[in-house]
């Protein structure tokens, strides 16, 4: 199933070098824009880090608020890399050509957004310093490794290294292309970063080698790394509805679930964006709406699990939760309403919108799904995260419930803009949409005649 | 440390059936450890803390109605949920029994927080502050803890330690219950409970008053409330966290009557 026509490979670079070559009108307001919402949100930060967390809404009882939710919320979009380049590439599935590095760049982003945030949770973020960068083993000053809190950043800054080599590995040859075509100090740069490539098959084959390699390699880590974030939570004994031993699977096929839902969304801008039409087809979007039908699901099947796992025990404070969760609150804060709105933007609106073919195809439907799907995750983590804390545990005297205060909303919100900022960045200097891989799969393709039709597809020997 | 020559085990025991409420432990506690006071605006921020609280319980309905108190600290749990989550190593087990928190190495992750099932440990949200001429009567024994670190009760290890400094290292004599109470070395919540409801002592003493408590929780482990011999139970036993603070069970010299 392929669509569209073979371009010349010389269209292909003028079209998919017109982000980098040419500067659209909107490009500098928007990101002036972004960059101004990231400068509000480092004051902020500043403020919090000379003040103290006392500005935040956390109280003595519910200590992790906002921040951890978005921290969860940006590991898990990072985990779109992985599945679309790395999974579909050893898959050889070939529409993934046109997203793979614009999921891979995403992944970088947000994993560097991500680690932001358990940093600046903390009370004296200055010390982190002393651990996590990197934790002093060496020395043996305070080797404490049980805490999940010291695997996180093992396990992002793996994540983080193998992504950032995977996307080097892969534009090797798109610079190459630009160290052709620039002039100036631009040359220069593109020049050291192509590293001699001439495209010579021996070249190729290293290239191709590396990338395989590097996908089967990174496979592990997307399983381990939204394990480990999960294990912050599921280690913890002493809240009740964090303590489940199905977080690990849950939040790994969630992380999917909202990473590739942000990956077709942010295909669907920058087509918009830069006129991708010819590259960013429909057919990709409705094959990737059909891979979220399935990981949706897949989903779905773990949060009823999660669920039940927490009834099945029966045990009275797991109870206390699981109702103040889904059943009408005498306390504040309305989370049954919450659960419901969640649910239905996460599972049941966006699969509905994905089922009939008609609509995945149709940019406007995908780009709601996507975004509902998105706002539904970000919602899913808070409502596992804070109401097993803001709930009374065996002897705690209050309820106490959470609002968030005006520094967190600035800056989750400011993380959003940070990586649309970055993307926008990047996507000027860097090709987002993978030269050399769309002209492959244009070369691999071929016309097969099956009975009366012409059907497009793909050989290769291996 | 300041003495090699003893071995220690320190522990607490809270008779439910003498305490009334009164909440002089949490004073006495709140001026002992430098803890900020607690003002109006801490309340409405829901980061008023004390190291030692008093939970009260209602049985009944009105008018059949009884009040329960229960002092509840930090239990020094043998099997410390708080301790393998602190990334920096702020809180652990030394060797005298005592869960100790370093308020130089914590870095504020508030994970010992969320582990804790008995919720004794408290976040600092703002830097303290007393009131000019209240600085004055801060124990110099106690640190006073910046903004943006986690803190609890410590049994007053400062007392401890000045004991085991006098008694121990200068005197050359162990320390039991009768050089502890008279040397004012065990803690302020203990010295100033009028009711003398809670107890303090080292279980590595086979003298102290607080030992055949914790025999005899220990001999019948679990939920066999009814099988000991005294009132004794931990608090929330089945997480096998094994506080060193046991409570003795309320005596009902008059039940609730039934059917109201």
């Amino acid at each position: 199933m392929q669509e569209g026509k073979v371009l010349p490979a010389a269209q292909i670079n003028r079209d998919l070098l017109r982000s980098i070559l040419e500067t659209p009108r909107w490009f500098w307001p928007v990101v002036s824009i972004l960059g101004l919402v990231v400068l509000a949100a480092t004051i902020t930060i500043g403020i919090m880090i000379n003040t103290g967390l006392g500005i935040t809404g956390l109280n003595y009882k519910v200590v992790w608020g906002f921040f951890i939710t978005n921290f969860v919320f940006w590991i898990g979009i990072s985990h779109a890399g992985v599945m679309l380049s790395a999974i579909l590439r050893l898959a050889k599935a070939e529409w993934r050509r046109p997203a793979t590095r614009a999921a891979e760049v995403l992944t970088i982003f947000s994993l560097m957004t991500a680690m932001i945030m358990p940093i600046i949770h903390t009370g004296r973020p200055w010390r982190i310093l002393y651990w996590a960068f990197p934790y002093d083993f060496a020395r043996g000053i305070w080797p404490n490794i049980r805490p999940p809190l010291v695997w996180d950043p093992s396990a992002i800054l793996t994540y983080l290294t193998s992504s950032t080599l995977f996307v080097l590995i892969a534009l090797v040859p798109d610079f190459a292309v630009l160290r052709d075509r620039t002039t100036g100090w631009p040359k220069i740069v593109y020049t050291m970063l192509a590293m001699g490539w001439e495209g010579n098959p021996r070249q190729w084959k290293l290239q191709i080698i590396a990338g395989v390699l590097l996908s089967a390699l990174i496979l592990p880590v997307f399983v381990s790394v939204h394990s480990i974030v999960s294990w912050d939570f599921g280690m913890a004994v002493a809240i009740k509805s964090w303590h489940s031993t199905v977080f690990a699977p849950y939040f790994v096929v969630g992380a999917v679930h909202s990473g590739v839902s942000a990956v077709v969304f942010a295909m669907i801008l920058l087509r918009w964006a830069y006129g991708w039409q010819d590259y960013i087809r429909h057919e990709h979007i409705d094959a990737l709406g059909r891979l979220l039908i399935v990981v949706a699901t897949g989903w779905f099947y773990f949060l009823v699990m999660e669920i039940i796992f927490g009834i099945y025990g029966l045990e009275g404070d797991e109870l206390a939760v699981r109702a103040l969760q889904f059943l009408p609150g005498e306390y504040g804060v309305a989370y049954n309403v919450w659960m419901i709105v969640f649910v239905g933007i996460t599972y049941f609106l966006p699969v509905i919108l994905w089922l009939p073919k008609a609509w995945r195809r149709n940019l406007w439907i995908m780009s709601a799904a996507c975004i509902s799907v998105n706002v539904g995750m970000w919602l899913e983590r808070y409502l596992l995260f804070v109401p097993g804390q803001a709930n009374k545990q065996f002897l705690t005297f209050t309820w106490n419930d959470y609002l968030p205060r005006w520094p967190e909303a600035l800056i989750v919100a400011a993380t959003f803009a940070f990586v649309s900022m970055l993307m926008l960045l990047f996507s000027r200097v860097f090709p987002l949409v993978p030269l050399y891989d769309i002209k492959e799969g244009d070369i691999l393709r071929t016309e097969m005649q099956i009975g009366r039709r012409k059907l497009t597809a793909t050989f290769r020997e291996d | 440390m300041p003495n090699a020559q003893f071995e220690h085990k320190w522990g607490m025991v809270a008779d439910l059936d003498k305490c009334t409420g009164c909440q002089a432990c949490v004073i006495a506690c709140q001026a002992e450890n430098n803890i900020p006071i607690n003002t109006k605006d801490y309340f409405l921020q829901r980061r008023a803390y004390e190291w030692i609280r008093i939970e009260r319980y209602w049985e009944g309905e009105y008018p059949n109605v009884k009040a329960r108190f229960m002092p509840v600290l930090c239990q020094h749990c043998e099997n410390a949920p708080c301790e393998p989550v602190c990334p920096v190593f702020a809180t652990y087990h030394n060797e005298e029994g005592l869960n100790v928190q370093v308020y130089n190495r914590c870095v504020g992750t508030r994970y010992c927080i969320n582990n804790c099932p008995y919720q004794v440990r408290m976040f600092n949200f703002w830097h303290p502050n007393w009131p000019a001429r209240m600085e004055n009567q801060l124990n110099p024994d106690v640190t006073v803890r910046s903004r943006g670190i986690t803190e609890k009760c410590t049994f007053c290890v400062q007392r401890i330690r000045r004991g085991e400094l006098q008694v121990e290292a200068r005197d050359g004599n162990r320390l039991n219950d009768e050089t502890i109470s008279g040397g004012n070395y065990d803690p302020a919540c203990v010295q100033a409970c009028p009711t003398n409801a809670l107890m303090f002592g080292d279980l590595q003493d086979s003298n102290a008053a607080i030992k055949p408590y914790f025999d005899d929780v220990n001999a019948h482990p679990g939920h066999g409330e009814h099988d000991r011999e005294t009132r004794g139970y931990r608090l929330l036993e089945e997480m096998n966290t094994r506080p060193s603070v046991i409570y003795l069970k309320k005596i009902d010299k008059y039940p609730l009557e039934a059917g109201h």
